[in-house]
């Protein structure tokens, strides 16, 4: 048996969207439904930019993903995509916009520079998740691996299970909501922004440190879990900057090793 | 990037010749310059070992094909001058061989014999353990070396994306841990230590036959398995000792490992159930040998997991 799938979208510079979704329009708007399984990552992506820009649908489902990298990406719209199954690294990166329900997991970087909108994975997560977020929600429902939203610049991550280490890398704006346990140098460099966590912290990464919730946080945690439906654990930690990195040329040397 | 994959079945063998074929084809943007496979046949009194006399990639100058016969027969002949009784020599291609023999003596004596013949390279030697690598994807390899319906318990790939050393069998994954009975690594990554470590390995008397800085973790952990560790704490020691990021798989005659660092910087995917474990750089290696809806999780950093078969 060969193996046909072939992950770089750019062997295939003249691929066409092989339009086999099949569409019903009802009184409530059109719905399309394509099977991803035999169609290569430009394809499935082809297609879904035919479905949604071209036929103006705003709910497709894509049945058979199979862990393919690179699906849904780069889509500039309102509107409603439910992913059937896994994805794998780079999935849902780039968008401005959808309402994405992802029913598996999902690799690596996922929801990577998304501007707005919602991502929702079922399962878990791999490492880097909502890599450098600008804005709109991710939400993983199981556990995430390392570095999710190194350099984030808005939005808010939030995770229903435990996340690993390096949670919040460079965070520069935005919220992350990590019910579980995160691993080592939470926050690590992080300029701006704030973490909030509900189990366990392994250890502090440089320049991090333990703010007090206030009662808009309350609020803010009560309205973001309520809005997935996602149970809140006993009771949450912040972390926010401890702005010592902020101003870091003009320490002197010895202080420069005490914020190391 | 490089890809890596592992395979154990915990209910009797399968076809991992075939699977991992399917694992590592599929992981191919990842690393096109060469493909490797561990794979272990059921075990047997005879030891089992395969050589290569030459590299693809050579100048085929005139007297090629009479000097690799003349090596051939070097090999036949070294062999049983050292005590070993010669079952099987096949030759999958003109400079690649299986050996099958009987033998009773050191395991180091006997490679080092036999890679003194010019050219030659043990790629792996033990009563199941068999590594084939050669240049191009997986499926060619296997084509070539004839890996389909090749049954086994448990077996480990790569496919190689050079960085470190250069692109020829030497330099290829796995790496088998010279001069030690059924040990196979296969990495993911950089080792920053590896000059320090090789100089060590050397000095114990090991032999390296690449410049690529994997082939010291598999005889690294061998070395420490030889002076009485278990392969877990092994393990565990090597995620201190070695520096660089990293994520490796090793074999033994019973058990598949992974390691990954403490920055978790390269990934790995899991998948686990009674009957298998499977596990490879990206998901969708795992669905190619498992048709089906699949749960999986990325193990941590720091984390190392053995199974048995």
């Amino acid at each position: 048996m060969k193996i046909s799938y072939d992950a770089r979208g750019l062997a295939e510079p003249s691929a066409q969207p092989p339009k086999t979704a099949t569409v019903e329009r009802g009184a409530d708007g059109a719905r399309a439904t394509f099977d991803a399984a035999e169609l290569t990552t430009r394809q499935v992506n082809l297609e879904l930019r035919r479905l949604v820009y071209d036929e103006g649908i705003g709910d497709v489902t894509i049945l058979n993903p199979g862990a393919k990298h690179s699906l849904v990406v780069g889509i500039l719209a309102r509107c409603k995509i439910t992913i059937d199954g896994s994805l794998g690294y780079f999935g849902c990166g780039l968008i401005d916009g959808p309402e994405i329900e992802v029913k598996g997991r999902v690799g690596w970087s996922v929801a990577e520079n998304m501007m707005s909108g919602v991502v929702l994975v079922d399962k878990n997560a791999g490492s880097l998740t909502g890599a450098a977020l600008r804005g709109g929600d991710v939400v993983v429902r199981g556990d995430v691996g390392a570095r999710s939203g190194i350099d984030q610049k808005g939005g808010t991550i939030i995770v229903g299970g435990n996340a690993g280490m390096m949670t919040g890398f460079m965070l520069q704006r935005g919220r992350q909501i990590i019910c579980g346990d995160v691993g080592g140098g939470l926050g690590d460099s992080m300029y701006d922004g704030a973490i909030y966590v509900g189990g366990k912290v392994t250890s502090l990464g440089v320049d991090c440190v333990e703010a007090e919730l206030t009662a808009g946080d309350d609020e803010f945690l009560a309205r973001k879990l309520g809005i997935y439906g996602i149970d809140p654990p006993a009771v949450f930690r912040k972390f926010v900057c401890g702005r010592k990195l902020w101003n870091y040329d003009n320490l002197e040397p010895a202080e420069r090793k005490l914020v190391l | 990037m490089c890809g890596i994959a592992g395979i154990i079945h915990r209910t009797g063998p399968g076809d991992i010749g075939s699977e991992m074929t399917r694992m590592l084809q599929s992981m191919k943007h990842r690393g096109p310059d060469s493909s490797g496979f561990a794979l272990y046949g059921p075990p047997t009194d005879l030891f089992v070992m395969r050589v290569k006399l030459a590299d693809p990639n050579e100048v085929r100058g005139i007297g090629w094909a009479d000097r690799l016969e003349r090596h051939r027969d070097e090999v036949e002949h070294r062999l049983a001058k050292i005590g070993a009784m010669v079952d099987v020599l096949h030759g999958d291609q003109d400079y690649a061989y299986r050996v099958t023999f009987r033998y009773s003596g050191d395991l180091k004596p006997l490679a080092d014999y036999i890679e003194d013949v010019p050219g030659c390279e043990v790629l792996s030697l033990g009563h199941s353990l068999e590594i084939i690598k050669d240049l191009s994807d997986a499926e060619s390899v296997a084509e070539r070396y004839r890996l389909s319906g090749f049954t086994g318990t448990h077996a480990i790939g790569h496919v190689r994306m050079a960085t470190e050393s250069d692109v020829d069998i030497s330099g290829a994954h796995p790496y088998w841990a010279y001069p030690f009975s059924d040990i196979a690594v296969v990495h993911n990554g950089q080792l920053t230590n590896y000059h320090m470590w090789r100089r060590r390995l050397e000095r114990m008397g090991h032999r390296f036959q690449s410049e690529c800085d994997s082939e010291i973790i598999a005889v690294y952990l061998a070395q420490k398995m030889d002076d009485g560790l278990s392969l877990e704490t092994a393990m565990k020691q090597s995620l201190d000792e070695l520096d660089g990021v990293f994520t490796y798989l090793v074999v033994t005659a019973d058990s598949l490992g992974m390691a990954k660092d403490e920055m978790a910087a390269k990934p790995l995917v899991l998948y686990e159930s009674p009957e298998l474990v499977a596990l490879a750089s990206e998901e969708v290696a795992i669905r190619a040998v498992l048709g089906r809806e699949i749960d999986t999780y990325d193990p941590y950093e720091r984390e190392v997991l053995v199974w048995n078969r």
